[in-house]
């Protein structure tokens, strides 16, 4: 068990059970909290940031367990963005009722980078500083210049498919000198809305607000935002030939890899970072006295894809800004009691 | 008014007291409880959210010795700290990176 008796605090995942292991020192989970030693552990590492997708890989490395929670809580439901609250139907005649129209246009989401506006209260009318209005006019109608005889729909309507990028911006007051189109309307401009057919004709008004994701998931400004812990695999004695095939084929690919020696195929553990920690290990009764998995408790790979409003990083450091203030206000309100 | 103190905590005196957090949950709730609870003078920290419809969350504190109010500030105070280090952490690192992969901020 020396292997597993480390300096980390870890959790072993065995065949019908999860114990944990006995640390060879003091770790953060079982100290009392303060900030110096908070300090010392607390190291973050960035693994990966894509522009597009917006998605972001990092590794909070000496965290307490519960912070990390409320940090992926706060990312999923309180951090804000812009999406559309109320719709305006002036005309609908297109097959998609009304409700299901504006359920789908609440869902679009927007450009709009929500630190630039204010939440709007319940019964203002609306100001540059927190609305963005839109609006989305459109008719179906026959095709009468493409060929006559073609009978794919694309060929013989106009307008059969709504798309966002069919939504129009409609500035307030100065807002047209601080943002461009661009800047606001749907990221995505291939987002099908409703199909139509001649005669069919939208006419709507979209107003959107700021919010969060406790409201409604359209406010979230993450598509996911989560965290596992680091697993960690190792072989406790020597697997080779037929065995190490097996072994390899029990876990993610690039988790164990085969190495020759000596005319023997031996498994060796590659990189355990990247293995969905299933135990098919288990089910081969002679491999599973080879191998101990275990988990690393403080040590998080969050992952979080933006959904495009705003860059993965930012979204983390407004949630623990979140987190902060929340903190701040509420000590100064003990203060005057 | 977000805190207010549950009217039958009064009996125990100062070191045990129940507060009412407004538009609060468990985001908060679990932190501060995780963060107060490994304090010593404590004897025991406990949130609960009574119903999933109101936005309320309760706060129970239990001091060996001293004020319940002062292990809820030095919570909330803590909390504050460790925001803003990982914050600055967090920025440090993010900026290294584009720097060295060449990422446009």
């Amino acid at each position: 068990m020396d292997q597993v008796n480390d300096e980390n605090p870890r959790i072993i995942l065995g065949e019908h059970k999860i114990t944990r292991n006995l640390p060879t020192t003091e770790t953060i989970l079982d100290q009392t909290f303060n900030i110096k030693s908070f300090k010392k552990s607390l190291r973050i590492v960035i693994v990966r940031y894509t522009d597009t997708p917006l998605e972001m890989e990092f590794d909070i490395i000496g965290m307490h367990p519960f912070l990390a929670n409320t940090f992926r809580r706060l990312m999923l439901s309180d951090v804000p963005s812009m999406a559309v609250e109320k719709v305006h139907v002036y005309n609908n005649t297109s097959i998609i009722q009304d409700e299901v129209l504006c359920h789908r246009l609440g869902l679009i989401p927007l450009r709009a980078d929500p630190r630039m506006f204010d939440y709007r209260s319940n019964d203002s009318e609306g100001t540059e500083q927190d609305t963005l209005e839109f609006e989305l006019k459109i008719k179906c109608t026959w095709n009468k210049d493409e060929n006559k005889d073609s009978s794919r729909v694309d060929d013989m309507y106009k307008n059969n498919n709504v798309y966002s990028k069919h939504i129009k911006w409609l500035p307030i007051g100065n807002q047209s000198e601080t943002y461009k189109p661009a800047d606001v309307g749907p990221i995505d401009d291939d987002i099908l809305i409703a199909k139509m057919r001649p005669g069919h004709e939208l006419d709507l008004k979209l107003i959107a607000v700021k919010g969060i994701g406790r409201d409604h998931a359209k406010f979230s400004p993450v598509a996911t935002a989560f965290y596992r812990l680091l697993p960690d695999i190792k072989l406790t004695r020597e697997v080779e030939g037929e065995a190490a095939e097996r072994l390899k084929k029990c876990f993610s690919p690039g988790v164990i890899g085969l190495r020759h020696k000596e005319g023997r195929t031996v498994a060796v553990v590659e990189n355990s970072r990247y293995d969905s920690s299933s135990r098919n290990i288990f089910r081969h009764d002679d491999l599973k006295d080879a191998v101990i998995m275990t988990k690393i408790q403080d040590h998080f790979i969050f992952s979080i894809e933006s959904v495009g409003a705003m860059p993965p990083d930012i979204i983390f450091t407004e949630a623990v800004k979140i987190l902060r203030n929340k903190c701040v206000s509420l000590l100064e309100e003990l203060e005057q009691v | 008014m977000p805190i207010a103190q549950l009217a039958s905590s009064e009996a125990k005196g100062e070191t045990s007291k129940t507060f009412v957090f407004n538009n609060e949950g468990h985001t908060l709730g679990n932190a501060l409880r995780c963060i107060i609870s490994s304090y010593e003078d404590v004897q025991f920290c406990g949130y609960t959210v009574p119903h999933p419809a109101e936005s309320k969350m309760h706060f129970r504190i239990q001091m060996h010795k001293g004020r319940a109010v002062d292990a809820l500030k030095r919570g909330l105070q803590d909390l504050v700290k460790m925001c803003d280090h990982t914050i600055e952490t967090f920025e440090n690192e993010v900026t290294t990176f584009k720097n060295e992969n060449h990422i446009a901020t």
